[in-house]
């Protein structure tokens, strides 16, 4: 399979903070694949890096074959390119509906009648269909990281980037949303989900990317990754609960 | 199994309409019914009424917070009276051509200060005002620092006798806040401004989403500039007089206008409204008192921004979710079966 996103020698610092360090990878069409990496690691900025929130030191982003790398955000959405926030930023006076509606118009560019639908049954997909007419500002935290989701799943993306949106979810909606997650990917959308809850990023990807400091330190099959003495480490005390 | 319909008009929404429209129909026939100084008065409150929308799309929507939106009204104003005097055009025909000329020159201002962010881009267009009025004092055929009367001639074109020409100045005012309203109204209903709308609420989002944030702005400044300078050609046709420091006045044409804003509900559709009716009641009834009219504005801004930070309209929204101009959307779920 060709690689859908390549990254290769990318940089970035914040002063003496490093959040990228040389980074390479590639992502396949239709893979899913997981990030882990302890707090402050630049996970985060890693996606800011690749949807274009923030610009690279050095280093390269091509995306279907197209050199991104100074593509700007708004474009690299439309090019296919949709995230979740880790700190969501909904649209606070707008309602759920029309923040979806955002993602489905400008991001999918679909029109009228044919964005609703769709924005509808992203709603209903992501249980937020009761919500629809709710005011973004009001909800609650968890609903405003599912909110993160369905926008960016509204913009119809061909890479989806998940930002941790796991955490504080009971037993229940945490299966619900790994059930979500595997549609999205079986419809052929491609993931890369970065996730502290571990067993439900192992529910769903078939590699995952183990990043510290900025550098990436590992990488290949889930199994193998997550019994390597590297990550054992890092990961100290938090169990992977497979 | 559950069906959903999306429709944005509500009940509130409807009745606003049709008051909207019959207290149209009154205002239109007001040169009838109202005595002249009430005749100037309302249509003085109808510019700033289109002033205040104007501003708010461009400082509450696109985040673009100038307090030199006087340059396009000097702008506008002086525009009426050289293409009038010099050009030999129609009182009317030089406002819209001042919208024209304003629109093309706000794009290079545009390129000038949308490098400055926050209060930088603030002063930024202010001291922009500041220029155009000391470019304007230099014009000596347009009477320098002093400034210059509209020629009796060209007062004359408009109509015949004096309350025709009221009546006529009025109308315009009166259409313009309309045209204003409307133009206002049905960009935030289309996409580019449901676009507009996210920007308002997060610029990170709304990039990451697709909308071409720089873009969207400067249509959103070109646009508002070029209708802020007709509106300053209108308030200028019914003064009759411009001077540089009345036309490129920051008190008269941007602090009054961000208090209307501001105390009546930035970011919505209605706040402009309310806040220009509350600023006409403040300014009528403490008209007598002098300096301590400004004092009370300040304190009555003060308290509002205190204790409604979303403004009047904020408050009366966020207690009854109540919308008078049909932006939303609204999904309506039924529950087929059980
Ligand atoms: N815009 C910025 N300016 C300065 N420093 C930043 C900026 N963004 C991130 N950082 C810093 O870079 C480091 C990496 O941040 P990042 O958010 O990418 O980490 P992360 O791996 O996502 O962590 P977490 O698991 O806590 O979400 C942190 O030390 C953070 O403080
Ligand atoms: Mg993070």
């Amino acid at each position: 399979m060709p690689a859908l996103l390549s990254i290769s020698g990318l940089h970035k610092s914040f002063g003496a903070v490093v959040v990228a360090d040389g980074t390479s990878f590639e992502v396949a069409e239709g893979e899913a694949v997981g990030i882990l990496g302890p707090n402050g690691a630049g996970k985060t900025s890693l996606f800011n890096l690749i949807t274009g929130a923030l610009p690279p030191d050095a280093g390269t982003i091509t995306f279907g074959g197209q050199d991104i790398s100074a593509t700007g955000a708004a474009q690299r959405c439309k090019m296919g390119i949709a995230r979740s926030f880790q700190v969501p930023q909904p649209f606070g006076g707008m309602t759920v509906f029309e923040n979806a509606l955002v993602g489905a118009m400008e991001g999918a560019g679909l029109r009228g009648a044919e964005a609703e639908a769709h924005v509808l049954s992203v709603l209903d997909d992501t249980g937020l269909l009761l919500k629809a007419n709710v005011r973004a500002g009001t909800l609650t935290l968890l609903e405003r990281k599912r909110l993160e989701m369905a926008r960016a799943l509204a913009a119809r993306p061909r890479l989806l980037l998940l930002d941790e949106i796991a955490g504080g979810l009971t037993e229940a909606e945490c299966t619900a949303l790994i059930e979500t997650i595997q549609r999205v990917h079986a419809g052929g959308t491609t993931i890369i989900w970065i996730e502290h809850v571990v067993h439900a990023l192992l529910a769903v990807v078939e590699r995952l990317i183990v990043i510290d400091f900025g550098k990436k330190i590992a990488e290949g099959p889930p199994k193998t990754i997550m019994d390597s003495a590297q990550v054992k480490e890092i990961y100290l005390g938090v169990d992977p609960d497979v | 199994m559950s069906t959903a319909t999306v429709t944005r008009a509500t009940r509130a929404s409807r009745i606003a309409m049709i008051i909207a429209a019959l207290a149209l129909i009154v205002l239109a026939l007001a040169p009838w019914w109202a005595g002249r100084a009430d005749l100037r008065l309302m249509g003085e409150i109808f510019l700033y009424l289109s002033l205040a929308c104007l501003w708010n799309l461009m400082a509450g929507y696109a985040g673009l917070v100038s307090v030199g939106q006087q340059a396009f009204v000097g702008f506008g104003g002086y525009m009426l009276f050289a293409l009038t005097i010099f050009g030999g055009l129609h009182p009317i025909a030089a406002i819209l051509l001042a919208g024209v000329l304003a629109a093309a020159l706000s794009v290079p201002v545009a390129a000038l200060i949308f490098r400055l962010k926050g209060a930088y881009f603030a002063i930024g267009t202010w001291v922009v005002a500041e220029v155009f009025r000391l470019t304007f004092a230099q014009i000596s055929a347009l009477g320098g620092g002093s400034g210059t009367s509209l020629p009796v001639g060209i007062v004359k074109s408009l109509a015949d006798g004096r309350s025709a020409r009221e009546a006529l100045s009025y109308w315009l005012a009166l259409g313009a806040a309309v045209t204003v309203m409307a133009c206002v109204y049905l960009f935030l209903r289309s996409r580019r401004g449901l676009a507009l709308t996210a920007i308002r609420d997060s610029e990170t989002a709304a990039a990451g989403l697709g909308i071409d944030i720089w873009r969207t702005k400067l249509e959103v400044y070109v646009v508002t500039s070029a209708f802020t300078a007709v509106i300053g050609g209108l308030l200028f046709l019914q003064k009759l007089r411009i001077s540089p420091d009345a036309a490129f006045s920051v008190n008269d044409w941007t602090a009054f206008v961000i208090f209307i804003v501001v105390i009546g509900g930035i970011g919505t559709l209605e706040g402009p409204i309310i806040g220009t009716l509350l600023f006409f009641l403040l300014r009528e009834t403490l008209a007598d008192f002098g300096t301590i009219y400004l004092m009370v504005l300040g304190a009555v801004a003060i308290v509002i921004m205190l204790k409604a930070p979303k403004g009047v309209w904020g408050l009366v929204r966020d207690r009854y979710d109540l919308e008078l101009f049909p932006l939303s959307y609204r999904v309506n779920t039924q529950n087929k079966g059980n």
